[in-house]
This record gives C-alpha cells, structure tokens and sequence, in this order.
C-alpha cells in the first residue's frame, strides 16, 4: 500500500524543491505516511461512500465548501483522503486551519507539513490563486461543536469564504457530509476545558475521548457553482449567495442521510 | 558615480563595495570598525556615523547615492544602545544626504520587520503592517528605523529613496543572523514547531542592493530569492541536527549549556514563520537570483566543513 500512495503522492500537481518541500512548507514525506493512515481509515475503519467527486475539477483553482459533522474535524480528512484516493490524478485538499492550532506544539507543525495554513484570508487568495484546491467549512469550529442529536442540522455560515472565492474567480463545490456525528456523537462540550487547553472547546462522547466509531461515512459533492461579483458586494448580496450554497449543502445533506439509511 | 556606504566594513557590505567598485564606481565608506584591505581606491572613514565628522565626510565627497548598511541586527549590543545606533543612525544618515546633495538613499532593512506570530500570514507584501515589535521588542529599533526610512519617501522629494527588507543571508562567509544560529552542530529548536525559513545567497543579496542603486530603484521593496524550507529540514541540509526544546525551558536555557545568548522574544522567529512576497522588487529590476535553496545551504555546509 505504501508504494501505492507514495505513487499517488508523486502525482500530486505541486512545485516541489530538492528537498521534498512546497513553496508554503508542504512536505512530500509527511503526506506519505498521513495519506497511509488517512487511506486505511477510509477504505478499512470507515468504509467511506464519495459520491460526484467528477464534480471537483480535475486540476485549476477550486473552493470545496462543506458542513461539519462530528466533534473532531473527521469530515476534513475524509474529504482530504477522498480527494487524494478518488480523483485521477489525485489532488491535494488545502483545509483551513483553526488559529489555535496554529499556537499549538506539534499540531503546528503537522498542520503546516500537510498543506492546512491557518485560516486566514490571505491564505485562501495565495492557495487559490496558486490553483490549488481550498477546503473551507464556513460554520468553522461552531460546526464541528454540534451535538449528536443536531448532527445533519448547519448553524450560521461564515460570509468570509464567498467574498474570497468571487476575489479570485474561483468555481465553488458544495459538498454535504453525513455519518460523523455517528462515528463520533457528541453527547456535550466542554468550554472551559478548551480555554484551559487553549482551544475553542473539548468534546466529550459516551465513552468520554472524541474517538470515532467504525460507521459508514458518505460525502456527496454537488456540481461547482460559478458566481458573479467581485467580493466588493454589500453584505447583503454575498449573504444571498451564501444562503444559496448553504441550500445547496443542506440538500446533499439530506440526500445522503436517506441513502445511508437504505445502506 | 560617487557613492557613500555607511556600515562599510560589515561583511555583506564589503561585497557590495567590492561589486560597485568593479563596475568603476568612486567608492567612500563609513563605519566605526576599519576594514584593512579595503579594495584599492575605496576609502574608508572610521567613524560613527552619527558623529560629527560623519557629515563632514557627506560635505566633503557628495556622494549622489548612499547606500545606508550600518544597522546592527546582532543581539549582543543591549536595546537602548542598538536603538541610538539604528534610529539615530538612520534619521543622521537621510539628514546628510539631504544636506549635501544625494539623489538617491537607499536602506538596507531586514525582513524580520513583518514580524513573526501565529496568526500572521506567510508571504508578506510591503504595504502590511510590523506586527511582532510587542512580541520582540529587541526588533523595534529595526521596525523603527526602517518606517523613519520610510518617512523620506514623503519627506524629502527630490531623494529618491528606497527601502529593502532582506530575508535571512547565507553562504560562504559565515556571517549574519542564520549563520550564527545555524553554527552548532545541535540546533536549538522549539519542540513542536517547524517554521519556514526563508534565505538567500550571501552574493546575491549584495547583487540585489547593487542592482536597486543601478536601477534608481524608489520606494519599499521585499528582497527575497529561492522560496523558504522548514527550519528543521534546513538544519539537516547543512548538516547539523534539530535539538527540539520545550518552550518554556527554552527561554530558561538561552545562553546556558552552550546555547547562545538569546532574547525571549526570539523564541517566536523559531515557532513561526516571516516570509515575503519579493515579486514586486523582481517586476521592477529584472532581478533574478543566481543561487537556488541548495546551492546556498552547500555554499554554507562547505565553509562549515572547511573549519571543521
């Protein structure tokens, strides 16, 4: 399996240097060994189902933009691991990372190494404007903190990512994710535990630590949506287009919820 | 045409004259330190730039270009004094030049003025803001006097004035902030964190700033060449290892235990990254480095092999 991802790692589109190493610090010996753990949790401990990843363009600038499902950023890796597994030739999906993150030893480091700059929005116009492809959850860390009994619902979409995909005339995919509040169903948050730790919050499940359950996982992208505009729109226009692609994630949502209930 | 260069004797000033110098240039230098085997022909004034018989140097030669290097980036002086050096030696530097003539100013800043912290952006452009003096204040001398550089662009109209921020140098001499980092064979790391380190060959530096006179260059430029590595893949390359530390017993154990004598604000330059956006220098001279990531870490790891 190595050799298989080592293959598929060498494929990825991305200007590496002698030493292995992209011009924003991604490092071809770190996506190895995460793609090795991140493809046996998607084929062998999942049993993940990718539906319309033709959507995705093939290579050239795109925004993959999402719901959060599960207490821990599951649904981040699941969408990295099937843009890397699925697509021909594989593509590398740049997630956004939590500030705190960013402030956090090791976590630091493994963000960076694996191409997740923190979320800013300068980040997002260099990675995009570097045909990259972004992967962006506008509910941010409110939505990872849903609880199980909200878990296919979506809280307050951030209105950042729009202005930034109509600034570089990037295509948007709206992608529903469902499953991870299953794998991982979190029964309450601990705010004061995160401060402690310096996070947004620490999920707490039945058996207490955030770790994933073997369930079926589906994500179901949706065809790219082009918008008009410049991001210099008043907030009211970008707030109608964003409820547009929140409709639309709302609908693949739902869509994959009936088909994991037939599986 | 006559040019002046203040901090003359440092070492990637010393490259500079002697690129200028080849390409016939009427050279002076200023500088506190004396340079003995100063090329033929250049001069060089042992004098305190902010001293008087600094401007008399200014009256007598009127230079029509200055180049301005004498900032001290090292951390061995202590902040008061690098603040009178840096400050004080610039706002002289810019008066003279006005005073007696110059039409072209340029200052040799460094890119550490963007500052590092955990939510600043890679790839910094020259219209953002300093933001790591609160975290470093050892670095507000140098954030200081590179916006009073800045200030002659308004100020003084007809000086064409021009401000570089220079990534980290590196090569052969051994000389500058990285080099003396990188220098033990154990390179003090922070556990856990890996940033992007950004460097450029020690000549192609001083090519750089040859090349921003040669083009009358006016304005804030990023200078950078190849694109940055990860600190820890950069101390491998030149052949030395990581010694990852956690932070806290870091600051403890600057200048103990044979690691060198740093401030605490320096921790933040190892645990996150200043990079810059150098396409705007590069669209406007045509400049192009020579030396790529690995060239200049080999230029580097063969001076060090050489001494050892």
């Amino acid at each position: 399996m190595m050799d298989d991802v080592r293959a598929r790692v060498d494929r990825l589109a991305l200007p590496w240097n002698a030493y292995g190493s992209d011009p924003y610090g991604i490092s071809k010996r770190d996506l190895v060994w995460f793609f090795a753990a991140a493809t046996f949790l998607y084929r062998d401990y999942f049993r993940v189902r990718a539906i319309g990843t033709e959507h995705v363009p093939s290579h050239g600038r795109a925004m993959l933009v999402g719901n959060h499902s599960g207490g821990i950023a599951l649904d981040a890796l699941i969408v990295i691991a099937a843009m890397f597994l699925e697509k021909d030739p594989p593509r590398l999906a740049q997630g956004m990372a939590e500030k705190f993150l960013a402030k956090t030893p090791f976590a630091s480091r493994l963000t960076n190494r694996l191409g997740h700059l923190t979320g800013l929005p300068e980040h997002v116009v260099q990675m995009l404007e570097a045909e990259r492809l972004v992967l962006v959850f506008p509910e941010g860390a409110r939505g990872t903190a849903k609880l199980f009994w909200d878990r296919d619902s979506l809280v307050h979409f951030g209105t950042g990512f729009m202005r930034l995909a109509l600034q570089t005339r990037s295509p948007v995919v709206p992608f529903g994710f469902v499953g991870g509040g299953e794998a991982i169903p979190t029964i309450a948050n601990s705010y004061k535990l995160g401060r402690l730790l310096g996070a947004p919050y620490v999920p707490f499940t039945p058996w207490i630590a955030p770790v994933p359950l073997p369930v079926r996982l589906e994500v179901r992208f949706g065809s790219a949506m082009r918008f008009e505009g410049n991001g210099n729109e008043d907030d009211a226009t970008i707030e109608e287009k964003v409820e547009e692609v929140k409709r639309r994630i709302a609908a693949l949502v739902a869509e994959g919820r009936r088909s994991l209930r037939v599986a | 045409m006559k040019i002046l260069v203040t901090g003359a004797s440092g070492l990637l000033a010393r490259e500079v004259v002697r690129k200028l110098r080849s390409s016939k240039h009427e050279i002076v230098g200023i500088d506190a330190r004396p340079w003995s085997d100063a090329p033929a022909g250049v001069k060089i004034h042992v004098v305190d730039v902010r001293k008087r018989a600094a401007e008399d140097v200014f009256r007598r030669f009127r230079p029509e270009a200055v180049i301005h290097m004498a900032t001290v980036t090292h951390l061995r002086e202590k902040s008061p004094e690098r603040y009178r050096i840096n400050l004080g030696g610039t706002s002289a530097v810019f008066d003279h030049a006005e005073a007696h003539g110059a039409k072209h100013v340029i200052f040799v800043g460094r890119h550490t003025f963007y500052g590092a912290a955990s939510d600043s952006p890679l790839y910094h452009k020259e219209h953002e803001p300093p933001i790591g003096a609160h975290a470093f204040p050892e670095l507000a001398d140098l954030v200081a006097a590179d916006l009073y550089a800045c200030t002659a662009l308004w100020r003084i109209p007809q000086i064409k004035a021009c401000v570089l921020r220079v990534c980290y140098t590196l090569g052969p001499s051994r000389h500058g902030t990285l080099a003396a980092y990188l220098n033990p064979r154990r390179v003090p790391t922070v556990m856990g964190f890996d940033p992007l380190f950004q460097f450029m060959h020690e000549d192609d530096v001083a090519r750089a700033i040859t090349t921003a006179l040669e083009k009358r260059l006016h304005g804030v430029y990023n200078v950078a060449g190849p694109p940055p590595l990860p600190l820890a893949t950069l101390i491998r390359a030149v052949g030395h290892s990581p010694m990852p530390i956690p932070e806290p017993l870091l600051r403890f154990a600057f200048g103990r235990f044979g690691l060198p004598l740093l401030p605490p604000g320096a921790v933040t330059h190892l645990k996150y990254p200043v990079v810059i956006d150098a396409s705007s220098f590069k669209a406007a001279t045509g400049f192009e480095h020579r030396y790529d990531e690995r060239q200049t870490i080999d230029s580097f790891r063969a001076a060090l092999d050489s001494e050892a």
